[in-house]
C-alpha cells in the first residue's frame, strides 16, 4: 500500500529574472511500513525534495499523492495542517525550545492541533513517549541538561505525539558521536519494525543510509537510482 | 507565558518604560484629581450658588457713572426674590461700610462692614456661630445696636476674653456683640473672609455714618429718576398712630430730609449650582418688572455669580493636568517603542524556534497571536507594576508634601486599558514579522 508517490514533480526557483530548476520530474513511491534513506550531495535537490516532502514546500508542477490525497495544490495553511497531523521531523540538530522542559518540549505540537486535548492528557502521552524512548528518569530536564543523544531522542518523541503516519528526520546523526550515532539509528529502526512507522531518512552518509531497507539516489534535480541495502545496485 | 518566564531580566527591563508612563499618568492623576478635589471643596465653602445682584449704571447724559451709581435696588427687591424665584434658597440685601472698630485701647479696620439681614448667614452657610447668636428681623426693623464679629475679628480687638456681651465702637456708635462667627479663611482672591462684622443694615445705614463702599452719588437729583422706598414703608409701624397723617399738601409744603432706603447688593443663593442660571434668569424677569423696564432698555442691575471665578481657577488646574498627561502619554508611547523594540529583537533571536513551530503544524496566525499575545501580557504586568508606583509616589507626596491627593479609579482603569493597547499597538508589527517567516528559512537560520 503506497502511502506516498509523487508523479513528474518539478521545483523551480524564480529569482528575479533567472530560473532556477532544483527538481526537474521527481517520480518516486514509497509503501506504508517501509525505511528509506535518501541520499544526496550538497546541490542534488536533496534538502528540497526533502521539503517538499515535508509539505513545508509545494511543487512548482507535478502530483504529490499522501495518504491518497493530492496535495500538491494545498495552501500554506492546509499544509500547516497536514504537517501537524500526519508528518514528524527530527532535525540534525534537534531544535528544541530552551529553557523548557523535556515534558513540555514534547508537548508542543498538541497546540496546533485542531482538537483541544486536556493538560492531563497531554502530559500523560508525553510522558509515555519520553518512556518508549527511554528517557524515563529526564522527563523534567531542560535541553542544557540533556546530552545530545538524549535531545535527539526527545526529539523523536516530539515527533511521534501527534502520531504521524510519515517520520521525515534530517541528517538526525549529523551532531552526534558514532557511539550515540548508532544508538539513535537503532531505535528508529525499532520504531518502524514494531510499529509500522514509515520513515525517510535523509542523510549524505552512506554508513547511515544502509540502515534503511531501501536507498534512493538523488543527483541533479533527478532520480539517479535506488537500490535495496545489502543488494546490488539496481539502474532506473 | 513561559517564554517570557525564560528570559526575566529582559522582561523586566522592557517594561521599565511601560511601568514609569503608567506610574507617571497615575500619580499625576491622582495628584490633579486631589487639587481639583480641594479646589471644588474651598468653592463651595465661598459659596459656589451664591449669586450677586448690584445696582446697575447710572447714565447722566449718556456717560455711564459706573455700577453702584444709581440706587435701584432696595431690600423689598431681596423679599421678592426669595418669594418670586423658586430656584433662590435664600436672599439678603447688604449695605456696605468702611471704617474703623473700636474696642478699648485697641482698633482694627475690618475688610467687611456689612449691614444686612438675619438670612445672609444662610446665603453664606454661615447659620452655626461659633459663639453666640444672630441678630433678628426685630433687630432689623428697630435698628438693633448689635453685631456679628468674625474670628480675624475675635483676635486683633479680643485676644483675651470673650467678645460676648462686648461693646464695640463704629463711629462712635457702639455695638454689643451678640454673636461670633465660625471660621471661614481666605477665600479665592485672598481676602480674609473672617475679617467681618455684621450688623442689622438699618443700623448701619442710618445710625454708622462712615460712607458706603459703593455709592458715592448720593444727591437727590438724581435719586429723582429711580424709585425711593422709606423705611416706614418697608417695615409699616405695628403700633398705633399717635399723630394724625399728613395730607399730601401739608407734607409737599414741609419737606423732610430724604432717608434713601436703597441698598448696595443683594446677595442670593440659589437651591443649587446647577441652579444658578435658572435663578439667574429668574432674578432678571423679576427686578425688570419691579423696576418696570420697558423691554428693550437695558437693565438697572447687573447679577454676578461664581461660576465665572470657578471656571477660571479650574481651567488652569484643567490645563495643567492636560499637560502633565501629555508628558505621562509621551513616556509611554517611549515605553512602547521600547517594546516593539525587544519584541523585534526576540522574534529575531528565535527564528529557529518559529520555524520550528511551523515545520510541526503552527499557522502564521498562531504566530502572530503567540507574540502578539506576549506583548500585551508584558504591557499589561508593566501597567500593573506602574499603578503600584504611581500610587506609592501619590501616597508619598500626600505625606510628605502635604499636596491634597484623591484615588482616581479612571485614571487606574485607563492606565490598564492603555497599557493592553500599547501592547497591541507596539507589539503588532514584531508579531506580524514573525508570522511572515518561511519556516524553511527559519529552520536554516544561524
Amino acid at each position: 500500500m503506497e502511502l506516498l508517490e509523487l508523479r513528474e514533480v518539478y521545483k523551480t526557483y524564480h529569482l528575479g529574472e533567472m530560473d532556477l530548476p532544483v527538481l526537474k520530474g521527481i517520480t518516486l513511491s514509497i509503501a506504508k511500513g517501509e525505511l528509506v534513506a535518501l541520499m544526496g550531495a550538497s546541490g542534488s535537490g536533496k534538502s528540497t525534495l526533502m521539503n517538499i516532502l515535508g509539505c513545508l514546500d509545494h511543487p512548482t508542477s507535478g502530483e504529490y499523492w499522501l495518504d491518497g490525497q493530492e496535495i500538491s495544490g494545498a495552501s500554506a495553511n492546509e499544509r500547516a495542517g497536514l504537517r501537524n497531523r500526519l508528518i514528524g521531523f527530527v532535525f540534525q540538530s534537534f531544535n528544541l525550545l530552551a529553557r523548557t522542559t523535556a515534558l513540555d518540549n514534547v508537548c508542543m505540537p498538541l497546540a496546533y492541533g485542531a482538537q483541544y486535548v486536556h493538560d492531563r492528557e497531554m502530559k500523560q502521552r508525553a510522558a509515555e513517549l519520553l518512556r518508549k524512548v527511554g528517557l524515563d528518569d529526564r522527563m523534567d530536564h531542560q535541553p542544557s541538561q540533556l546530552s545530545g543523544g538524549e535531545q535527539q531522542r526527545v526529539a523523536i518523541a516530539r515527533s511521534l505525539i501527534n502520531g504521524p503516519r510519515l517520520l521525515l528526520a534530517d541528517e538526525p546523526t549529523g551532531n552526534l558521536d558514532s557511539h550515540t550515532s548508532e544508538e539513535i539509528l537503532q531505535m528508529l529502526r525499532r520504531l518502524n519494525q514494531l510499529e509500522g512507522l514509515t520513515i525517510i531518512l535523509v542523510t549524505h552518509d552512506p554508513q547511515v543510509a544502509h540502515h534503511a531497507g531501501r536507498i534512493i539516489r538523488i543527483r541533479d534535480g533527478l532520480i539517479e537510482g535506488e537500490a535495496e541495502a545489502k543488494n546490488e545496485e539496481k539502474q532506473p | 507565558m513561559r517564554a517570557l518566564r525564560r528570559n526575566t531580566l529582559r522582561a523586566a527591563l522592557t517594561t521599565l518604560g511601560i511601568i514609569i508612563g503608567v506610574a507617571a499618568v497615575i500619580a499625576m492623576m491622582e495628584i490633579g484629581n486631589g487639587s481639583s478635589l480641594q479646589i471644588q471643596h474651598t468653592i463651595a465653602t465661598l459659596g459656589a450658588n451664591n449669586l450677586m445682584v448690584f445696582p446697575g449704571n447710572a447714565f447722566a447724559g449718556g456717560i455711564s457713572q459706573g455700577n453702584g451709581s444709581i440706587m435701584t435696588l432696595t431690600p423689598v427687591d431681596a423679599d421678592a426674590i426669595l418669594r418670586e424665584c423658586p430656584s433662590v434658597a435664600a436672599a439678603a440685601p447688604v449695605v456696605r461700610a468702611r471704617t474703623q472698630v473700636v474696642y478699648g485701647n485697641r482698633n482694627w479696620v475690618p475688610n467687611t462692614i456689612s449691614g444686612t439681614t438675619e438670612a445672609f448667614l444662610e446665603v453664606r452657610d454661615w447659620a452655626d456661630m461659633a459663639q453666640g447668636d444672630s441678630f433678628t428681623d426685630a433687630d432689623v426693623r428697630n435698628s438693633g445696636k448689635v453685631c456679628m464679629i468674625g474670628q480675624t475679628i475675635v483676635r486683633q480687638l479680643f485676644p483675651d476674653e470673650s467678645p460676648i456681651g462686648k461693646e464695640i465702637r463704629l463711629q462712635n456708635v457702639a455695638f454689643k456683640v451678640i454673636g461670633v462667627l465660625r471660621p471661614k479663611g481666605a477665600n479665592m482672591m485672598g481676602q480674609d473672609q473672617d475679617d467681618i462684622v455684621l450688623a442689622p443694615w438699618t443700623t448701619i445705614k442710618y445710625r454708622v455714618t462712615g460712607s458706603s463702599a459703593t455709592t458715592q452719588n448720593q444727591s437727590a437729583a438724581s435719586a429723582s429718576t429711580t424709585t425711593t422706598v422709606l423705611p416706614s414703608q418697608v417695615y409699616p409701624s405695628t403700633s398705633v398712630a399717635l399723630y394724625p397723617v399728613p395730607s399730601t399738601v401739608q407734607t409737599t409744603d414741609t419737606p423732610q430730609p430724604i432717608r434713601f432706603a436703597n441698598v448696595d447688593q443683594i446677595v442670593v443663593a440659589a437651591k443649587s449650582a446647577g441652579q444658578i442660571p435658572t435663578a439667574i434668569d429668574e432674578i432678571t424677569a423679576l427686578m425688570r418688572e419691579r423696576h418696570h423696564l420697558r423691554p428693550g432698555t437695558p437693565d438697572d442691575f447687573t447679577i454676578r455669580d461664581m461660576t465665572e471665578m470657578t471656571k477660571t481657577v479650574s481651567s488652569t488646574t484643567l490645563l495643567m493636568t492636560k499637560l502633565l498627561l501629555i508628558v505621562a502619554t509621551i513616556s509611554l508611547v517611549v515605553g512602547g517603542v521600547g517594546i516593539m523594540n525587544i519584541m523585534l529583537v526576540s522574534v529575531t533571536e528565535r527564528t529557529r524556534e518559529i520555524g520550528l513551530r511551523m515545520a510541526v503544524g503552527a499557522q502564521p496566525s498562531d504566530i502572530l497571536r503567540q507574540f502578539l499575545t506576549e506583548a500585551v501580557v508584558l504591557c499589561l504586568i508593566g501597567g500593573a507594576v506602574g499603578i503600584g508606583l504611581g500610587r506609592t509616589c501619590s501616597w508619598l507626596v500626600r505625606v510628605t508634601l502635604k499636596w491634597p491627593t484623591a484615588v482616581s479609579m479612571g485614571a487606574i482603569v485607563s492606565a490598564v486599558v492603555v497599557s493592553a493597547t500599547v501592547g497591541v499597538v507596539f507589539g503588532y508589527y514584531p508579531a506580524w514579522k514573525a508570522s511572515r517567516l518561511d519556516p524553511i528559512d527559519a529552520l536554516r537560520y544561524e
